[in-house]
């Protein structure tokens, strides 16, 4: 724990002689690793339009993006491979988000942004949507999906934040996992009793971003965009909160608000993600801590880096799904958790940990 | 015969029985005599409730031998090896959780959180989903095939979550976020394995990865139970060290406790309770998860309780039987459901209580 947490701003401590090599050494590192993030996106993108199940020319990769004629490789990369990565780079960079917010406002290295009822809220919503009125298609789960997100992660902040000094680490990681594991019984009481629903309902528990309608992009697009600008903004908070409660209220930092704006952002960020892809479960748990490896504990670096890497993470395990198990698919939270976990372990055996 | 003895620390009274002395605090003590009730009568109800209904006052005479011939069939043949299944189950994941929460420092340590369960669960879908007729073999094999899986499964996966944390020394953080990610592993393959096969088995192994006590037996309770016997005492015994372990690891190796040999062999004990129970009843969630939180709360200790966690544990899975049993008519809803409908309502009371006290 070498981070200089200054919260007025580490420009002063900058001038300072000895410690300011170090500082800048380190922005420097931080700086590179955003570049070398950003490239590694734009390379995944790439290969997630280029490589699929179906095996299709470069030239004609090129003229389906630019000049598309209609043959059925243009349609195959118009409606089936752009929508998959937009939705991916959605998703992943929502989840790694989501996860730094979630581990920073409770403290705790093994909160998943899913902990806080909002996947086992959509997930309910879901099986609602498949048992009550056999909607079988993506467009019709998404609202119900979200709609059940929010409900659970309102109810989850509603119980965490009773009592004065509103929500806490404890009572937020424990009021989310209760609800969660409630309402996951309710909805393996309708998956149980209903075959139709589990049939459905064990895909969809996957999670995939092989979307089956661009339509959807758009729908979820605000929500997204609007989680993340403010968890970026609340990066400030939670760098004082990082400091302790009491140190964060004595600065002059606003708790309350900073706590309930975080858990809006996840919110909204995970429950959109969740509401197209099913529950990923795996990025907003590891994606935090492999990005504190490079940035330290400061949350204004974390948590760009943390949504650029999620981001990375989801679209190159979904290529490696298309890869391997051809002509079928494997997917992406299946591959995301055969490729990632072993990397996660190896990385948490090799270096000091940054600790929360 | 207690003697007291005036002491200078308020609520921490010495008492000294003969040679053996310790510290009397009567929360703790309350908790756990009050779970003790709520455990027998939970119990008595499971063995009285069903088709065939049987009063408690029946049930506990026919328990110690009397009762009629149809009664005492009920009680020892059908109903008794199946409360006790749970019972046993109950204890030994309340139990585990402890340990493991105590270790980890972190109250979102569970055997679910460390992979325990989920290796056990992926275990036993590959034999019920790939073993094609496996899954519903009838005699031995179903009877010991599926719970040896699960229990090998479950170890494997306890050794190697120790395995790759180790380095130099396990230490607690580095633990907790293996076992996460290992437990994200086997999780997923779980998953994915119910995609592969088709519905009807996928139905089979959800059953079972949500914990069922259908058609529990005394080949059940038996290994369970000895398993249990041998573990238990050994577990309380040592865990008298489990206080000096909530500190971080410079102040336990200060205390002069071996760390790494004392974690390793609490978290050996702790997968091997985890493990057994999943291999009884498959892997009932939540509760080791959840009871030593509640025992923690009610008890007004530091850490969580192991006594009072094995028994709210037996406590909230016999009860949840009786439930799942009785409940719903002739649909028998997995215990598994249960355990959380019931467990997570008082857990959150809980939580908001304490609130309103600081608020008070």
């Amino acid at each position: 724990m070498s981070g200089s947490l200054a919260v007025g701003g580490p420009r002063a401590a900058e001038q300072a002689a000895p410690g300011g090599a170090r500082l800048r050494e380190r922005r420097r590192r931080r700086l590179i690793g955003i570049a070398v993030l950003v490239v590694a996106l734009l390379v995944s993108c790439v290969l997630s339009v280029v490589v699929g199940a179906k095996t299709i020319p470069l030239a004609e990769v090129w003229s389906g993006l630019f000049a598309p004629t209609g043959t059925e490789n243009d349609l195959i990369i118009r409606e089936l491979r752009v929508p998959r990565t937009i939705v991916g780079v959605l998703a992943g960079a929502a989840l790694g988000l989501a996860g730094a917010l979630m581990q920073g406002h409770t403290r705790n290295p093994i909160a998943d942004p899913g902990i806080l009822g909002i996947t086992q809220g959509a997930a309910l919503g879901v099986v609602l949507a498949i048992y009550t009125f056999s909607v079988t298609t993506l467009v019709g789960f998404i609202w119900f999906g979200f709609a059940g997100a929010m409900l659970g992660a309102l109810a989850v902040f509603a119980i965490g934040s009773i009592g004065r000094g509103g929500p806490t680490p404890v009572t937020l990681a424990l009021a989310g996992t209760a609800i969660s594991f409630l309402l996951q019984a309710i909805t393996s009481a309708l998956v149980l009793t209903d075959q139709q629903t589990m049939d459905t309902y064990r895909f969809w528990k996957v999670g995939s971003i092989a979307v089956t309608d661009p339509s959807v992009i758009p729908q979820v697009l605000p929500f997204v965009l609007i989680g993340m600008v403010l968890a970026l903004t609340n990066a400030g908070g939670l760098n004082a909160l990082s400091l302790g409660e009491d140190v964060a209220r004595s600065l002059g930092h606003r708790v309350e608000w900073s706590r309930r704006a975080g858990i809006a952002a996840i919110a909204v960020l995970v429950g959109s993600a969740v509401a197209i892809c099913g529950p990923i479960g795996f990025v907003g748990l590891i994606v935090p801590h492999v990005a504190r490896f490079f940035t330290g504990a400061d949350y204004r670096w974390l948590l760009p880096f943390a949504g650029l890497l999620g981001a990375a993470l989801v679209l190159l395990a979904d290529v490696l799904g298309r890869i391997v198990a051809r002509p079928s698919e494997v997917q992406v939270g299946v591959m995301l958790a055969m490729v990632g976990a072993p990397f996660f372990i190896a990385l948490v055996r090799r270096r000091k940990m940054v600790r929360l | 015969m207690t003697q007291v003895v005036e002491s200078g620390v308020a609520g921490r009274r010495p008492a000294r029985l003969g040679p053996f002395s310790g510290v009397l605090r009567w929360r703790p003590l309350v908790a756990l005599l009050g779970g003790l009730v709520l455990l027998l009568a939970v119990f008595v109800l499971d063995v009285g409730l069903g088709e065939y209904q049987i009063s408690p006052v029946e049930v506990l005479q026919t328990l110690v031998g009397g009762g009629d011939r149809a009664q005492q069939i009920i009680v020892l043949e059908l109903r008794l090896p199946r409360a006790l299944t749970a019972l046993l189950v109950g204890a030994a994941l309340g139990l585990s959780g402890a340990i493991m929460q105590t270790l980890a420092r972190n109250p979102l340590a569970s055997p679910d959180m460390l992979g325990i369960t989920w290796g056990a669960g992926t275990a036993a879908t590959t034999v019920i989903v790939l073993g094609g007729t496996a899954g519903s073999l009838a005699g031995a094999l179903a009877d010991y095939g599926l719970p040896l899986v699960a229990l090998a499964g479950g170890l494997l996966t306890g050794i190697a979550v120790y395995g790759l944390a180790y380095r130099r020394g396990v230490d607690s953080y580095r633990l907790v976020l293996v076992g996460v990610g290992v437990s994200a592993l086997a999780g997923n393959a779980t998953y994915w394995l119910l995609t592969v096969g088709d519905v009807n088995e996928a139905g089979r192994a959800l059953v079972w990865l949500t914990g069922s006590l259908n058609a529990r037996g005394w080949e059940h309770v038996v290994p369970t139970a000895i398993a249990l016997c041998a573990l238990v005492p050994l577990t309380l015994i040592g865990a008298h060290v489990l206080g000096a372990l909530q500190f971080d690891d410079d102040t336990v190796r200060g205390l002069g406790i071996r760390t790494d040999l004392t974690r390793g062999v609490l978290l050996l004990a702790a997968v091997v309770l985890a493990s057994i129970a999943t291999a009884a009843a498959g892997p009932i969630q939540f509760v080791a998860l959840a009871t030593p939180q509640i025992a923690l709360r009610l008890a007004h200790t530091s850490r969580p309780p192991l006594l009072s966690s094995m028994v709210f544990g037996a406590a909230l899975v016999v009860g949840a039987d009786v439930i799942s049993r009785t409940a719903f008519g002739s649909l028998e809803l997995p215990v598994g459901i249960v355990t959380a409908i019931l467990g997570a309502p008082y857990l959150i009371y809980l939580l908001i209580r304490r609130y309103r006290e600081v608020r008070a």
